[in-house]
């Protein structure tokens, strides 16, 4: 066994793991901002809008996060004019690239868990804003988002587990976030037991963590959904 | 330039026996492992049921890349270091669709537990202690009575689950099986084209997703038959 290797390249992991962190959050947080306005777009009364989300979830929900991300790093590169543009330096970042296409990915999962939550307000709850005079803003700021955002807490635990594990096909368009760091040092050091075993118990911390945490949460802003008859 | 376009694009699509076999077969050992372990979480032993949710939270707590890196380079690592401490002459390999279907049956016989756990859960009680009442044997009664159950309930996340793994089949083109995106990678590198190729992969995954939505429509409704719905 070569525990002493991981010891002596612990700070490397901390690096990784820092990113596996930043990348997790940082995509969480815009596409979370995303989502919000585009499940109200999701149940819109005008079908040409609904359809347009609808497509744009199908299509992002449909196919591997790993095709993904290769057409946006590998593949925008095809195109001149996209070579050529004022944002290509940005564009043939790998954290750019890898970032923009997690905050794709997750804001079409995000929407549509939104979306079901939106759905599944109780009608009394809206004809009840209505009564009070409440405007369609005052509406969707003091009732529809909030009980949207108790109603998707469970789905968005599991969508922001998802999402911290997705990280970690960053390291496939060569960032050092904890998977990254694990294949360096398999390759460094031609051991490949060890480092991934190491990166395999960060995440599970990370996710029990985020676990915990998230119950937490649920059990604070959600607890009013539970124990109710029927 | 289309004929060199439609001459990879055929070679892509043609993995697609590969991707649907790695995903088919990991699909079955998913469904074995997670009803031994659904059955496990539920039975009355208490060492059978820690196993189970030792296993679902490891499973889940760790991405599916780095489940596929340990099966692949970390466990014949370490057979190969008891090989050597046993002084054998000989070394572990394995090929890529055979850690591929490891992982993913390992990775998706965690979320099937949890599918196949609160389905059990849900089949109504009445059920069980008529079959009880009628002196059904434990076999027949899994077979005429759990069963037909067990794949209503368990179906909505059991389609869920497949949608998700028929993705997670791209990552074994990682490890280097010859799948949809491994031959779409080639592709790329040889004519200097990645969009056009990347995009007929994600085309090729896309139409397998909505197809299996439609398959699966079609099985959820001859598994409700015999169930009364409201008038709407």
């Amino acid at each position: 066994m070569n525990w002493g290797i991981i010891a002596e390249n612990l700070g490397l992991y901390v690096q990784g793991a820092k990113l596996t962190l930043l990348l997790a959050f940082a995509s969480l947080a815009i596409s979370f901002c995303l989502a919000v306005p585009l499940a109200f777009l999701r149940n819109s009364r005008i079908a040409a809008l609904r359809y347009a989300v609808l497509g744009y979830t199908l299509v992002f929900r449909g196919t591997p996060l790993l095709v993904q991300l290769f057409l946006i790093y590998f593949g925008l590169a095809q195109f001149e004019l996209v070579r050529e543009s004022v944002i290509w330096p940005w564009l043939s970042s790998p954290l750019v690239c890898v970032l923009i296409a997690f905050v794709l990915n997750s804001t079409a999962y995000s929407t549509e868990i939104f979306a079901g939550g939106l759905r599944h307000i109780p009608i009394g709850e809206i004809e009840a804003a209505r009564a009070f005079g409440m405007s369609a803003f005052a509406q969707a700021r003091r009732i529809l988002i909030p009980a949207m955002l108790t109603r998707s807490l469970p789905l968005y635990g599991n969508e922001m587990i998802m999402m911290l594990h997705a990280t970690s096909l960053a390291s496939t368009v060569t960032l050092l976030e904890t998977t990254g760091v694990a294949r360096m040092i398999t390759l460094n050091y031609y051991i490949q037991f060890e480092p991934y075993v190491t990166a395999a118990a960060i995440y599970l911390a990370m996710t029990f963590v985020l676990v915990s945490a998230f119950q937490l949460v649920q059990w604070r802003w959600a607890g009013y959904l539970e124990n109710r008859i029927g | 330039m289309t004929g060199v376009v439609a001459e990879f694009a055929t070679t892509i699509l043609a993995a697609g026996a590969t991707t649907l076999l790695l995903g088919l077969a990991s699909l079955l050992l998913a469904t074995v492992l997670g009803l031994a372990a659904a059955f496990a979480k539920l039975s009355r032993s208490r060492a059978l049921r820690h196993t189970a949710a030792l296993y679902t939270f490891i499973v889940r707590g760790i991405p599916d890349l780095v489940v596929m890196l340990l099966v692949y380079y970390s466990v014949p690592a370490l057979l190969n270091q008891a090989i050597d401490a046993l002084g054998w002459d000989m070394r572990i390999e394995f090929s890529p669709i055979a850690a591929g279907i490891a992982a993913l049956g390992l990775i998706f016989g965690a979320y099937m537990t949890e599918t196949f756990k609160t389905a059990l859960q849900n089949i109504p009680k009445g059920q069980i202690e008529a079959a009880v009442a009628y002196g059904l044997t434990r076999r027949r009664m899994f077979t005429r009575i759990i069963l037909p159950h067990l794949v209503r309930l368990a179906l909505p996340g059991f389609t869920n689950n497949w949608l998700v793994l028929a993705k997670a089949t791209a990552l074994v083109s990682l490890i280097g099986l010859q799948d949809v995106m491994f031959r779409a990678k080639g592709a790329a590198e040889a004519t200097g084209m990645p969009f056009t190729f990347y995009l007929i992969a994600a085309g090729f995954y896309l139409s397998v997703t909505i197809l299996s939505l439609a398959a699966l429509t079609l099985i959820a409704r001859r598994f409700e038959m015999g169930l009364r719905e409201l008038a709407p």
